[in-house]
């Protein structure tokens, strides 16, 4: 369905995407995974034809994205990461008017659009002005103008940016169902998110894929490490140390140096450790019994997952890894 | 043709949606009614609209981009242009559309002010033809300086911007009279040729001018001529040409 070869983007003199390729098979659920500013959205706006590529080939359904743009557009629902919406009209009014510039007759949007409305849950909200609306409902209805012409393809900027925890859960099972009727590729730079919708993730990073995979492959990839912050009382360091040393999945222990939590453990009277240990070991665990076992206080134990930004530093400067 | 009705329409509402249509109606009937009643309230005046359109020429030149201004400026600001040009939907097309928007809104608000021109016929026996002419030529001059104010809303995401820009150029074809005075030859001549039509000299209530050498003195004194359609009909087209360049330029950005 979707069809990027070698494409690269300069915004001028500034490369934000080099020489990407992927494809997007119909029924896909992909996620586009990566840290702010590194390309996804550049890529999105190239496939959605508002921006064309500077080099390479774009396909959407066959159709080429710089010379049949309007037959691209026609099968694409698009929600750009800041959700465009009048604030000034009712959800109808907005969702008409979208359906009429998407070259929808008023048949047609008067059939779809109770549907719609229904799908995203919009119902009590449908003659609201759009502007009064909280940001997950702004969101929905951002979702209901990308879907109501029934396009092929999907794509979604950031859906969950930006909206409380309980509405984003909400937000991940409308993308759910959705992908169930479309071909979507939506982008995050939240990795469970992108584990939790998707089918394949690719990674981007500085404007180029570092890994294309399904998502189980991919944490597989990534947990080479887990890390847990270790907070005990009554323990000296190099004691601790070299208790934690002895347990056989724990990879290595040392003092936590971060001044923040030098800080807090100052005021509640702990001395703070940060114990890496090998994934899915139950390391937790065995570090508390450890640290009871020795006859030292347990003031915190925190599994720290490893930050996106982690994830990129190791997917970046480890070969064999990605393409 | 579908696409266009869709943008004009939706234009049109949030036009009534707002206050803003409803200031500048205020404001141009103001002016315009004063200037009227200025220019025919002396003992011999004469029974005719040109205090009006003296008025009106010279107040759409703010007028005009203040209706403006919003049009494209807001979409580039809400992020909703990124969704009109991902639409199946031409540069074109979003420009026409929005281009009548503003020009019925125009035409309703100088419908308001045609009780003027009943009140003339009430109380005396104006001439028929500069009549015809006068609103002719403020039809023009009306879509002329709409379409400036349309380029000026897409230069930037600011409204107040695309107000400034769109009167500064209007501004600009105005006083070009001055700069045109102090010429000879040729040069002075082609500079005449691009006076819009509105004079400062309004403000003096004896003349109740437009510039003499524009393209308006003739409508207002009831001649139709070629070249007058002809250089409304020319701006029109290349600021509505300019808009749409714009537009296509963002996306090479």
């Amino acid at each position: 369905m979707i069809k990027v070869e070698h494409m690269s983007k300069s915004y001028g003199p500034y490369p934000a995407v080099i020489d990407i390729s992927f494809e997007v098979l119909r029924g896909e659920i992909v996620g586009f995974l990566g840290p702010n500013g590194a390309g996804k959205t550049t890529t999105m706006r190239v496939i959605t034809g508002f921006t064309p590529p500077t080099e390479g080939v774009v396909t959407v359904s066959g159709y080429d994205v710089v010379s049949h743009s309007l037959d691209v557009r026609r099968h694409i629902g698009y929600l750009p990461e800041t959700v465009p919406l009048y604030l000034d009209m009712t959800v109808t009014d907005y969702l008409k008017y979208m359906g009429e510039i998407r070259g929808m007759n008023s048949a047609w949007v008067k059939d779809r659009l109770p549907l719609v409305i229904d799908m995203v849950k919009l119902g009590e909200y449908r003659n609201t002005l759009v502007g009064r609306l909280s940001k997950g409902y702004r969101q929905r209805t951002g979702i209901a103008q990308a879907i109501l012409h029934e396009p092929d393809v999907l794509i979604l900027d950031e859906p969950t940016i930006g909206i409380d925890p309980i509405q984003v859960v909400e937000t991940r099972e409308l993308i759910s169902d959705l992908g169930r009727e479309h071909t979507l590729l939506l982008s995050s730079h939240i990795l469970p998110e992108v584990s939790a919708i998707c089918s394949r993730v690719l990674v981007i990073n500085d404007g180029r894929i570092v890994a294309d995979d399904d998502p189980d492959a991919l944490s597989e990839k990534l947990q080479h490490a887990e890390r847990i912050e270790v907070g005990v009382r009554g323990a000296e360091a190099p004691a601790f140390i070299s208790a934690m040393r002895e347990i056989s999945v724990v990879v290595d222990a040392r003092s936590d140096q971060r001044a923040s939590i030098i800080q807090r453990a100052e005021r509640e009277n702990f001395a703070p450790f940060i114990v890496d240990a090998r994934p899915n070991a139950n390391a937790a665990e065995q570090v508390a019994k450890t640290v009871i076992d020795n006859g030292w206080g347990l003031s915190n134990l925190t599994p720290l997952p490893m930050t996106l930004e982690e994830i990129f530093l190791e997917l970046t400067t480890e070969e064999n890894l990605g393409e | 043709m579908r696409f266009i009705t869709v943008i004009a329409v939706k234009e049109i509402r949030t036009y009534f949606g707002s206050p803003m249509a409803y200031v500048v109606s205020a404001a141009f009937l103001a002016i315009t009614g004063f200037f009227f009643v200025a220019s025919v309230s002396d003992a011999f005046a004469e029974a005719s609209i040109r205090g009006y359109l003296a008025g009106a020429v010279f107040f759409m030149i703010f007028m005009s981009p203040a209706l403006t201004m919003r049009l494209i400026a807001e979409e580039q600001k809400l992020g909703t242009l990124e969704l009109l040009l991902t639409s199946p939907i031409r540069e074109f097309e979003i420009v026409i559309g929005k281009f009548i928007a503003a020009f019925v809104m125009m035409a309703i608000m100088t419908g308001l002010s045609l009780y003027f021109v009943v009140v003339l016929f009430i109380y005396g026996d104006p001439d028929i033809g500069p009549l015809l002419s006068g609103f002719l030529g403020l039809g023009l001059y009306a879509a002329a300086t709409l379409a400036v104010g349309l380029f000026a809303s897409a230069l930037s995401s600011n409204q107040i911007v695309g107000l400034i820009v769109g009167s500064g150029i209007l501004t600009a074809l105005t006083i070009i009279d001055f700069v045109s005075e102090r010429l000879t030859g040729l040069a002075s001549q082609v500079l005449d040729g691009f006076q819009l039509g509105a004079s400062f000299s309004v403000f003096d209530l004896d003349s109740f001018g437009v510039a003499q050498g524009g393209h308006f003195a003739d409508f207002a004194k009831g001649i139709i001529s070629v070249s007058d359609i002809a250089y409304y009909i020319s701006l029109t087209a290349v600021f509505l040409l300019l808009t749409v360049l714009v537009l296509e330029a963002r996306r090479w950005r």
